[in-house]
């Protein structure tokens, strides 16, 4: 999953000190694999260097962080661009997706659009690996199946996941 | 398709329909079908809450969506099988929607042929039969009839299951049948809902090869409901239907 811009999209639903974004990102993202807080303050000083973060002051937060960070229009602009360039189908992509997802609800913007483009990248692409199953020696033509199975299985999760955007919405806002 | 029947002019509107075929045998970029503002409500359920399609000539177009979205109830709109409660459905220079019943039931047998998930071929006829009773309707004689029900069960692949019942048949075959009953007439349209609904994945293949290719080598349109992405990856686009609304690819260009 690409940390950087979720920390940064994380940033976008509201200016944080940075323990309280490590919490926020442990919330949605980090189940398995809790971010370490030395890797929140090293991300937040690229993001100040990219010109996408900005430090708001010292005020005390909840965590020993005097500073609070708020996204510029730039970093809000680089969100928006990566929430809605889909995704090229791979292993690695699932994450992406479901990061994207949750940014895109804690934005209130629009998963469904978001998910609407992904499918249709992921669609492309079968529409392509089909074309080139036709008339194609038999190694091939299984090859290509494998390849289906797997990009529908993504889909499956993508349709799943649109039809299940109402109940998200509504378990995040709690 | 050369030997296609004369194209349905009984109520004399089917005149102004666009050729399906550009002149370099691409996809035509002008609508051949046009619906705009869709809406049809059962009772309190609104299946179509306000959709806006366009399906260009040749073209194969698979509408996907889950189950309840409202696929194929604008399947049957756009065939003129279901009058919307409002909006628009223009088939060539044909507006579908001002038509009544009959006018609708005459273009439907003129220019459009129908493949669904199951049980439409006639149980107690062979497949050779069933290919052949829709073009004898057309006026067709019987030898005549027999002969191009063979070459179309020839085409999708199943030649060697002419003197079969359809219970004789695999579920594969059946629909490959189904297939070239829907195309033997030669329509401009073919719309299919849900045809490998009830295969599994080599039979849903095989079926798939037989409609593209048959479709595309008569020129037919195609407009295919499907759930399945590895059926609606056949199709030269996808549109998407959720809750009632095209939420993704309804219009071209």
């Amino acid at each position: 999953m690409d940390n950087t811009t979720a920390l940064l999209g994380l940033l976008g639903a509201g200016a944080s000190y940075g323990y309280d974004l490590k919490n926020s990102y442990d919330r949605w993202f980090g189940v398995k694999k809790p971010l370490a807080l030395g890797q929140v303050y090293t991300t937040l000083a690229r993001l100040i260097r990219y010109g996408w973060i900005e430090a708001l002051g010292e005020e005390a937060g909840a965590g020993p962080d005097r500073k609070r960070y708020g996204i510029t229009p730039a970093g809000r602009e680089r969100v928006m661009e990566w929430m809605f360039t889909p995704e090229v189908p791979s292993e690695t992509m699932q994450s992406n997706l479901f990061a994207k997802t949750i940014i895109a609800l804690l934005l209130d913007d629009d998963a469904g659009r978001m998910l609407d483009l992904q499918r249709a990248q992921h669609m492309a692409r079968m529409r392509h690996v089909t074309a080139e199953k036709k008339g194609a020696p038999l190694a091939t033509v299984l090859v290509c199946d494998h390849a289906l199975f797997h990009i529908e299985a993504d889909l499956r999760w993508i349709d799943l996941t649109a039809a299940r955007l109402g109940q998200l919405r509504a378990e995040m806002t709690r | 398709m050369s030997d296609a029947p004369p194209r349905g002019t009984a109520d004399g509107q089917m005149g102004d329909a666009p050729p399906r075929r550009t002149p370099d045998g691409t996809v035509s970029e002008v609508p051949l079908l046009r619906a705009r503002g869709l809406r049809l409500a059962f009772g309190l359920t609104e299946a179509l809450r306000g959709v806006d399609v366009d399906v260009c000539a040749r073209e194969i177009v698979a509408v996907t969506g889950p189950s309840g979205s409202g696929k194929s109830t604008l399947l049957h709109v756009l065939a003129g099988v279901l009058a919307p409660d409002a909006g628009t459905v223009d088939y060539g220079g044909v507006r579908v929607t001002d038509l009544d019943e009959e006018g609708r039931s005459r273009l439907r047998l003129a220019e459009f042929g129908f493949v669904f998930q199951y049980g439409q071929l006639l149980p107690d006829l062979s497949a050779v039969d069933n290919v052949t009773i829709p073009l004898l309707l057309t006026g067709i004689r019987r030898r005549e009839a027999l002969r191009r029900a063979g070459e179309w069960l020839d085409r999708v692949g199943v030649g060697d299951c002419a003197a079969r019942l359809p219970a004789e048949m695999s579920g594969g075959q059946a629909q490959r049948v189904a297939v070239a009953r829907a195309l033997a007439t030669g329509p401009a349209v073919l719309f299919a809902d849900e045809p490998t609904g009830s295969l599994d994945s080599l039979a849903a293949e095989t079926v798939m090869l037989a409609l593209t290719g048959a479709a595309r080598e008569s020129g037919a349109t195609v407009v295919l409901i499907t759930h399945d992405p590895r059926t609606a990856a056949y199709a030269d686009r996808e549109l998407t239907v959720r809750d009632g609304r095209v939420t993704f690819g309804g219009l071209v260009g």
